[in-house]
């Protein structure tokens, strides 16, 4: 049924740190590794050791540079993303096919990839590019918030977390029940003010967000200037044998022979 | 938005079919039996060829088409599903509508009823169509009050065209300024340009209403410093195609051509009946470049988390 359900009592989600996360790709590899061998059948990259390479991935790590107003300096901002299960999820209500729900129990939105007619609709449909086509199967693939871990009673107690939870070496991502004021996510998301991304689409995320901390202003007003240049005749005879030596021919170190780098966009 | 052929050719021919459809129910609930078998065989058969050829085409967007039937089950939500089961559901009542129409079944009673409530049936089709493209709220440029006019008119004015010329073909086509074929086509050509340029200029100085900033809630000095991934991604292919400025009001320009094209020649076609034979056509074309463009113009919020500022 792609009705949504009434809201549960339960809603289980991740909080994640903007401010911890290194950007390591250790949950995103995690991920696709545990769902490679999942419920949900398979989670093949086409051309994997190829240029072109292609495939699912439940969650991607972007980065951002943020310039703060008036400040001429910036930081870096790891930045994973996956679905958030939201709580009014457009995903859920476009399917013409009841492939896509919204657990009533949980709120954990998931594809049935035995029903699903890979109609992409739904993908459309999510604001947060939470839902990846997977062109060898025919059929919509989305985090499933690891339902098949934390529910297994086959895994010992501390797996059964999302696997791109237990994989995090800096402990940014963190799974609970946000629909439980007292919870420990519930908490953090109340002490660091956890927000909700593109709040004005009205999805009412289940996942939030943890802003990065304040800046420590010690360590920035501890920088040094670069030194410039006084314009010395010691200075220009090292900028000419500085030019001299340079005119040797450049070589490229390159670990990889294959060139992607005209593929990068952004 | 991906301007995938198979969804374009969907909407444009099951459109023009649905347009010529119910344009032929209307016309026979005015006028009674059709002036002969073949003329309605042609009228009601070109529709549905064009429909069906058109929701073909539309499976073949599909990564699963041989599940097509459970796309039936969610019409309380899915306007997806609803569009199927409307679509399904006007077969029937269309070839009703035929038999009584063409004369094959003798029942003129029935002729005004099945007409009325074939074009009803059309035109509840089209509008679920467009409506799977009005709800998105993730699509700006679909999500506003100009998208359901524009299926229901193009669909409209696509099968006033068609209606036209199977009308001359078989010598049905009124001569004189009492040609009310030609004034209806007339006004639905007009009534699209006005829309078109009214849509795109309402396009083109639209404030964004969604921010890299408000995606990522890192405030408004954000900007992309590196990428998720090396290779294009589904995300990137389906949502990140953004057709060039320069060239979207190139084919914006073409597409208005094309529709004057068809506005002269059936303002003609009174007195020269077979310049239908450029209208039709002229008006076949402009409603794939408008529906090409209503793709790839198209821009989806996803595309700030990839470094676009404003959506
Ligand atoms: S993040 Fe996207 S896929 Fe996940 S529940 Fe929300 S709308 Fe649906
Ligand atoms: S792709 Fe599958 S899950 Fe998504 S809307 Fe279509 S049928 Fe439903
Ligand atoms: S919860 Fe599971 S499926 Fe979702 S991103 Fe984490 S590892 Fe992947």
């Amino acid at each position: 049924m792609t009705t949504l359900p009434a809201p549960s009592a339960k809603k289980l989600g991740l909080v994640i740190d903007l401010d911890t996360c290194v950007g390591c790709q250790a949950c995103a590899t995690s991920c696709k590794e545990w769902n490679a061998q999942g419920d949900g059948g398979p989670l093949t990259d086409t051309d994997a050791q190829g240029a072109d390479i292609s495939g699912p991935w439940f969650n991607r790590i972007h980065g951002y540079e943020v310039r703060e107003d008036g400040r001429d300096d910036s930081r870096m901002v790891n930045f994973p993303r996956s679905c958030l299960h939201c709580e009014t999820p457009a995903c859920v209500t476009v399917c013409p096919t009841g492939a896509s729900y919204k657990r009533a129990e949980d709120g954990i939105v998931l594809v049935n990839p035995d029903t699903c007619i890979g109609c992409k609709l739904c993908s459309w449909a999510c604001p947060y590019g939470a839902r990846e086509y997977d062109y060898t199967q025919g059929v919509m693939k989305k985090c499933t918030l690891c339902v098949d871990r934390i529910y297994n009673d086959n895994l010992v107690e501390e797996d059964r977390v999302p696997a791109c939870v237990r994989a995090c070496p800096t402990g940014a991502r963190h799974f609970g029940d946000l629909g439980d004021e007292r919870s420990a996510v519930s908490q953090l998301v109340k002490e660091r003010g956890g927000f909700d991304l593109l709040p004005a689409m009205g999805y009412k995320p289940t996942n939030k967000y943890l802003p990065p901390r304040a800046r420590r202003e010690t360590y920035a007003a501890g920088v040094a200037p670069l030194p410039k240049g006084d314009g010395s005749v010691m200075e220009k005879l090292f900028s000419w044998a500085d030019k001299l030596l340079s005119a040797a021919p450049k070589v490229e170190a390159r670990a990889n022979p294959q060139d992607n780098s005209d593929k990068l966009e952004g | 938005m991906n301007p995938a052929y198979s969804v374009i050719l969907f909407t444009t021919a099951s459109g023009a079919g649905y347009g010529l459809l119910a344009l032929s129910g209307l016309a026979a609930a005015g006028h009674g039996p059709a002036s002969s078998i073949g003329f309605a065989l042609a009228c009601v058969g070109v529709a549905l060829a064009l429909i069906t050829t058109g929701l073909l085409s539309s499976t073949a967007h599909l990564g699963r088409p041989e599940r097509f039937l459970r796309a039936f089950s969610q019409w309380r939500s899915s306007w997806l599903s609803r569009e199927g089961v409307v679509a399904v559901a006007t077969y029937p009542v269309a070839l009703a509508f035929l038999a009584v129409w063409s004369g094959l079944v003798e029942a003129p009673a029935l002729i005004a009823p099945l007409g009325i409530a074939t074009a009803a049936l059309c035109a509840v089709t089209v509008y679920c169509t467009s409506m799977i493209y009005r709800q998105l709220t993730t699509i700006p440029a679909w999500a506003n009050r100009f998208t359901v006019p524009g299926y229901l008119l193009f669909a409209l004015a696509t099968g006033a065209g068609l209606l036209s010329f199977i009308s001359v073909v078989f010598g049905r086509f009124q001569a004189g300024a009492g040609n009310f074929q030609a004034f209806l086509t007339l006004i639905l050509i007009f009534a699209v340009i006005v829309l078109k340029w009214l849509y795109w200029r309402w396009l083109r100085r639209r404030k964004p209403e969604h921010s890299m900033a408000a995606a990522t809630g890192l405030g408004p000095g954000v900007r992309q410093w590196e990428v998720p991934h090396t290779a294009r991604n589904f995300i990137m292919k389906e949502m990140g195609y953004s057709v060039a400025r320069a060239h979207a009001r190139r084919l914006q320009q073409i597409a208005m051509l094309l529709l004057d094209v068809a506005f002269i020649a059936t303002f003609i076609s009174p007195k020269f009946p077979w310049a239908v034979a450029v209208s039709a056509p002229a008006l076949l074309l402009a409603a794939w470049t408008e529906r090409w463009l209503f793709f790839a113009q198209a821009e989806h919020v996803v595309q700030l988390f990839y470094g676009q500022e404003k959506v």
